[in-house]
């Protein structure tokens, strides 16, 4: 819904919220549905609803607890039996700095404010510990918004009496333990606030009244935000833009004007504005978001342009770049289908409304920001969270290199007639071995983010992957070839019960498609198999919106349908014949040791 | 402002905020009529006025509302 998306009418949002409600309800289909505890140290009625309409349009129906008034510590500290019951997939901790128990005076000595400090963070600390331990779930925690006043002035930031400094240093501990602590994540109010303006998010008003600590005007903005966290851990970020160039990467159109008059670089302010924003590109692109062109250009002229020498970003940066007269939304769908990317994984960017409205018409889940003028762009781009980092991995710095080296394979392809000749001619070489401390978090993010190569689309965090490596059969696979390295790109889960292995999940990145991975995967799992005294094997496929391209997977490798329910959800099976010959013949798989092969720790 | 224009306006957003198309507040009307109308409902009601009529209410204000019509006696005091 439009609407939802920034900038967005917030009284309206407040007024309307019921029906919006209804409608969004109305309209979808397919919901993620997720259990989310609320504990509130403030009142959080209104946090709720408004976070469960902003969830609703990123496609995920929240199921709520909420604390009772002020009970967050003792609601997680002494586990509430509902709370308990409810076994939450994310707890949320809405607190703020009203729930800070002890300030420091200006009586204090140093050494009692730190006293202090350590006793409000620990209390925190404590209570995450706990959470964790207890829950193994997902926990957002709010950092502290700065105080309403300033007893000291400039000097409250500066000295250890003062709240601001308190805070701040409050703050930094949090960070500490959110940098340490994967499944944890911290909701900035304390940068929200600063955005929408103290004054306005700490209405004392609205505290007085009705013990809402954020003033209740700034609540959609508020779930706004925190549901750009909820949203990234269930695998909703965009992942790639497609950019528009004359006027858009720079000021002027290099076909009529010529590549001399463009206003790009540090010569006028116009050029330097465009430069700014061409730069807030290049650093989306060092962490992982593919950027590439559409342009309604002279292929000749649109390099041109891009191999201006004030230009910020090169060639190189760039995926793919098509510049031709089809229209747009054809040359979004190429690039989709070329980097094996859902159409929604897309942001599109063009400085011109006739183009955006073909690309919403056409493609309406191609996320179209109005960019307005070249100053706005940025934060135009920016407030909407799209790319929303809940960690920075190696692979995400290093996804661009992926990509182009997938376009490099494709052009070796087209000199093959034989399609087997071209897979050798790739010199692959795979790892495939039980997960692995180092590559949990990839794991766990493969799981969230995979939805077309995945057969049962079932969600894990890290934890829960950790957690797997007890009883279950674990996989992962790494491929190599001449023109790079892959990472992780496969991940499978098989849960052992007497002679048979149940696949609770196998997942492939679309990077590596038609590449005889999971050939290579499946034999490896068949002799784990034969390893353990295991004689069949019985995969799932659960029908979801995108995952249609597995629907005969099993078959492929060779399984039999033993059941299909209503939903069209399918069971397969695979009976492990005396002699199996390898399905793989084209990838150079590292041998799993025989020590190895006991995968059940 | 005259004070039937006034109950036009308010009317649609009692409607608005309780998702309720057929309510109509008069001078008595009370939280004790409209069945959702709780104290958390209260603080929507009152941001919802605020803003249909350019408004702000302060603290003593709110608390000292009793019905409908001490509302509307307000937000024409405000607005004329």
């Amino acid at each position: 819904m439009k609407e939802l998306e920034y900038p967005f009418d917030s009284e309206w949002i407040l007024a309307k919220k019921k029906s919006i409600k209804k409608q969004l309800l109305a309209e979808g289909n397919n919901f993620l549905e997720k259990k989310i505890a609320i504990l509130g140290g403030s009142t959080t009625a209104d946090i709720k609803n408004l976070l469960d309409i902003f969830l609703l349009n990123y496609g995920i129906k929240a199921d709520f607890y909420e604390s009772e008034y002020n009970q967050y510590y003792q609601d997680a500290m002494f586990d509430n039996e509902e709370l308990v019951s409810f076994s939450p997939d994310i707890i949320y901790i809405h607190t703020s700095n009203v729930n800070i128990k002890e300030y420091p005076t200006v009586n204090d000595s140093n050494d009692a404010v730190n006293d202090k400090l350590e006793t409000v963070y620990t209390e925190f600390e404590g209570m995450w510990d706990h959470l964790y331990e207890k829950y193994h779930c997902q926990i957002i925690q709010n950092n502290m918004e700065p105080p309403y006043f300033r007893l000291m002035g400039n000097y409250d930031s500066t000295d250890y009496r003062g709240r601001l400094n308190f805070i701040n240093r409050l703050n930094d501990k949090f960070y500490e333990y959110a940098r340490a602590h994967k499944y944890f994540h911290i909701h900035d109010i304390n940068y929200l606030s600063a955005l929408i303006g103290l004054e306005k998010f700490s209405d004392p008003f609205y505290w007085h009244m009705y013990k809402y600590a954020v003033a209740v005007p700034a609540i959609p903005e508020y779930c706004y935000n925190l549901s750009h966290i909820i949203k990234a851990i269930y695998g909703k970020n965009k992942k790639a833009f497609v950019l528009d160039l004359d006027n858009t990467l720079w000021g002027g159109v290099v076909g009529d004007d010529g590549v001399e008059n463009l206003e790009i670089g540090q010569e006028t302010s116009i050029g330097q504005a465009y430069s700014e924003f061409q730069s807030y590109l290049k650093s989306h692109k060092d962490m992982g978001i593919l950027l590439n062109v559409s342009s309604k250009n002279e292929e000749e002229n649109a390099l041109a342009g891009i191999n201006h020498s004030d230009s910020v970003l090169k060639e190189e940066d760039f995926t793919l770049i098509r510049a031709n007269w089809e229209p747009k939304h054809i040359n979004t769908l190429s690039i989709a289908e070329d980097l094996n990317l859902g159409i929604d994984s897309f942001v599109f960017v063009d400085d011109n409304p006739a183009e955006r409205e073909i690309i919403s018409t056409n493609l309406p889940t191609v996320s179209v920001p109005e960019i307005e003028t070249v100053d706005k762009y940025i934060k135009n781009i920016d407030r909407h969270g799209y790319f929303e980092v809940l960690s920075l991995s190696e692979d995400d710095l290093t996804r661009n290199d992926m990509y182009k080296a997938n376009i490099k394979r494709a052009e070796t392809m087209k000199s093959f007639t034989d399609y087997k000749d071209y897979l050798k001619s790739l010199e692959m070489k795979a790892v495939i071995k039980p997960f692995e401390d180092i590559y949990m978090s990839r794991i766990a993010q493969l799981t969230n983010k995979s939805n077309q190569f995945n057969l049962t689309t079932k969600r894990y965090s890290q934890s829960e992957i950790e957690e797997c490596c007890k009883d279950h059969l674990t996989f992962y696979g790494k491929l190599t070839d001449k023109f790079g390295d892959n990472g992780v790109v496969t991940v499978a889960i098989g849960r052992p019960e007497g002679d048979t292995l149940h696949m609770e999940l196998w997942l492939m990145s679309c990077r590596v498609l038609k590449r005889d991975m999971e050939y290579a995967l499946l034999d490896t799992i068949v002799h784990t198999c034969i390893a353990h005294g295991i004689k069949r094997i019985i995969g799932y496929y659960y029908p979801t919106a995108k995952n249609a391209m597995v629907k005969d997977f099993y078959k492929t490798m060779g399984f039999d349908m033993i059941s299909e329910d209503e939903n069209k959800n399918t069971t397969w099976e695979f009976v492990i014949p005396d002699v199996y010959e390898n399905k793989n013949k084209v990838i150079d798989v590292e041998e799993l040791q025989n020590g190895e092969s006991g995968h059940i720790h | 402002m005259e004070r039937a224009d006034i109950y036009t306006k308010l009317n649609e957003v009692f409607r608005d905020v309780f998702d309720d198309d057929s309510i109509t507040v008069n001078d008595n009307t009370t939280a004790n009529d409209i069945e959702d109308w709780d104290s958390l409902e209260h603080i929507n009601l009152v941001v919802a006025v605020e803003n249909c009529f350019k408004i702000k209410f302060n603290m003593g204000e709110v608390a000292a509302l009793k019905n409908v019509g001490e509302m509307v006696d307000l937000i024409s005091a405000k607005i004329n």
